[in-house]
């Protein structure tokens, strides 16, 4: 049980990594990765959404299960997540004024967050019990997170722009520095098999 | 499908809507934040025209900003002016300093008779667009090329082209300074309303190329140097600068000018005036004439 955990988590960040492997939630990773406090509060964030999301959405997907209403799938786990997120937002321009500034437009955006609501139904396709869904949203909020920062520390030495040609400064660079980052965690593919 | 299961899905969906929406009403009963009532009231006071003028993003920003920093500055508000700050300062409670009028001044008077054109733009109707075309269409590559980017720019209908030359109507610009920011070749300047006598040029080329490009260009003379007597005036780069904060109005270096690239404005209006007597007088001598 144990050992399927620690494979559930590790290939979430190195093989199924989200916004490297599987290309969701692109938006905020190069959106908030320009430096490295927002993008830890992002990640902290994201992970902590996609933790409480599915947390709610597993048994709602049982319940829809036993109501044989399967297809409502997308739409109620948006109207979940959308209210989820409002509720974290006010808790955390009470409690963490500092961190909600940081995040700014980017905590609303989880509302319609991909990784967070591909989490979530990933949890369902593979059809896992309510421990192993947990466990594999913290692994891949874990694994934004590490995205997230290795983004922004690479990043964070891009400002210095003087060495890069004069086409490719400001977004071009971070794209082609996303590209060469998903090339490498390409080749995590096949750790387990 | 049965009828069943469609009622039975419109009714769970709407059931977690009602949880959720009871869970957030509460939520916000509970995690509400008390906002600076003060920093609405200013809002509410500042003109709304988000022009930027104060140096915040907005008139929202400057009103967080005087709210969190009680201290900060409240006359920035360009548009609002004295009256404006006066109220902000009631509101927070401190003196309210001098607000001085500005308005922006255009450096050029390169009008249709007066500045050389090179050829006939027929591009994009626009001073940034003009200027990339080796530099716009003028002989001087300094002055206004009237094609009214800063009339754009202008959100008080305050600025015109007049003659080919941008014209700023010094009774309703609120030196804001959009139309300085939007001119490609930096014409534009914001200065103390109070200051009536500026260099109407910008062209910073040897009194020779100036005076080939334009007739009423700034040659670089030093006259106007010697002529001011308050050491309000010097001539940088050829070119002749009047630095507002020395400048006592006195308009000799204006008499001084051989180009009339210096303007007093106090003798531009009155000679105005006595164009427009003149020509009421002609149109009676004629009216009379015809009886």
């Amino acid at each position: 049980m144990a050992t399927s955990l620690i494979v559930i988590i590790i290939s979430m960040v190195l093989v199924n990594n989200y916004p490297l492997a599987q290309f969701l939630g692109i938006c905020p990773f190069l959106g908030v990765s320009n430096d490295v406090e927002s993008a830890k509060g992002m990640g902290i964030a994201v992970t902590f959404v996609m933790v409480v999301a599915t947390a709610v959405t597993w048994p709602i997907m049982q319940l829809l299960y036993k109501l044989d209403l399967a297809y409502l799938q997308t739409l109620i786990f948006i109207l979940v997540i959308a209210a989820l997120v409002q509720l974290i937002e006010m808790f955390m321009k009470k409690s963490m004024p500092a961190l909600y500034t940081a995040l700014g437009v980017y905590l609303p955006l989880i509302t319609t967050n991909c990784t967070v609501l591909g989490v979530c139904i990933s949890n369902i396709d593979d059809g896992y019990n309510y421990i192993q869904s947990l466990t594999q949203a913290f692994g891949a909020g874990i694994g934004y997170l590490f995205a997230m920062m290795i983004m922004s520390n690479v990043r964070t030495r891009l400002v210095d722009q003087e060495d890069i040609p004069a086409p490719f400064r400001g977004v071009p660079i971070v794209l082609i520095t996303a590209a060469i980052l998903s090339l490498g965690f390409m080749g995590f593919n096949g750790l387990f098999s | 499908m049965e009828i069943k299961a469609v009622i039975i899905a419109v009714v769970l969906v709407v059931v977690i809507g009602f949880i959720a929406a009871a869970i957030l009403s509460y939520a916000s009963k509970v995690f509400a934040i008390e906002v600076d009532p003060t920093v609405s009231k200013i809002r509410e006071e500042l003109p709304g025209a988000n022009c930027g003028g104060c140096g915040f993003a907005g008139c929202d920003d400057y009103a967080n900003a005087l709210g969190a920093d009680h201290s900060l500055d409240c006359t920035k508000c360009v548009v609002g002016g004295p009256a404006v700050a006066a109220k902000i300062a009631d509101i927070l409670g401190v003196a309210a300093g001098t607000a001085e009028k500005q308005v922006a001044v255009v450096h050029c008077n390169g009008t249709t008779e007066a500045a050389k054109t090179v050829m006939a733009y027929q591009g994009i109707n626009s001073c940034k667009a003009a200027k990339n075309v080796f530099g716009g269409m003028n002989a001087c590559h300094y002055g206004c090329l009237g094609l009214g980017d800063c009339v754009e720019a202008c959100q008080f209908d305050s600025i015109g082209i007049v003659d080919g030359v941008a014209m700023v109507n010094r009774d309703t610009c609120t030196a804001c300074g959009a139309c300085a920011r939007a001119c490609p070749n930096s014409l534009i300047t914001v200065t103390p309303a109070k200051n009536i006598v500026f260099v109407r040029c910008s062209n910073e080329d040897l009194g020779k190329d100036a005076m080939a490009a334009c007739l009423n260009a700034c040659i670089g003379c030093g006259k106007c140097e010697k002529a001011c007597k308050f050491d309000a005036c010097h001539v940088e780069n050829h070119l002749s600068h009047i630095d507002p904060d020395k400048c006592k109005n006195c308009g000799m270096c204006a008499k001084a000018c051989p180009t009339h690239a210096i303007i007093n404005l106090r003798l531009a209006a009155l000679a105005k005036k006595r164009a427009e007597k003149a020509a009421e007088a002609k149109a009676e001598e004629s009216k009379e004439a015809a009886v």
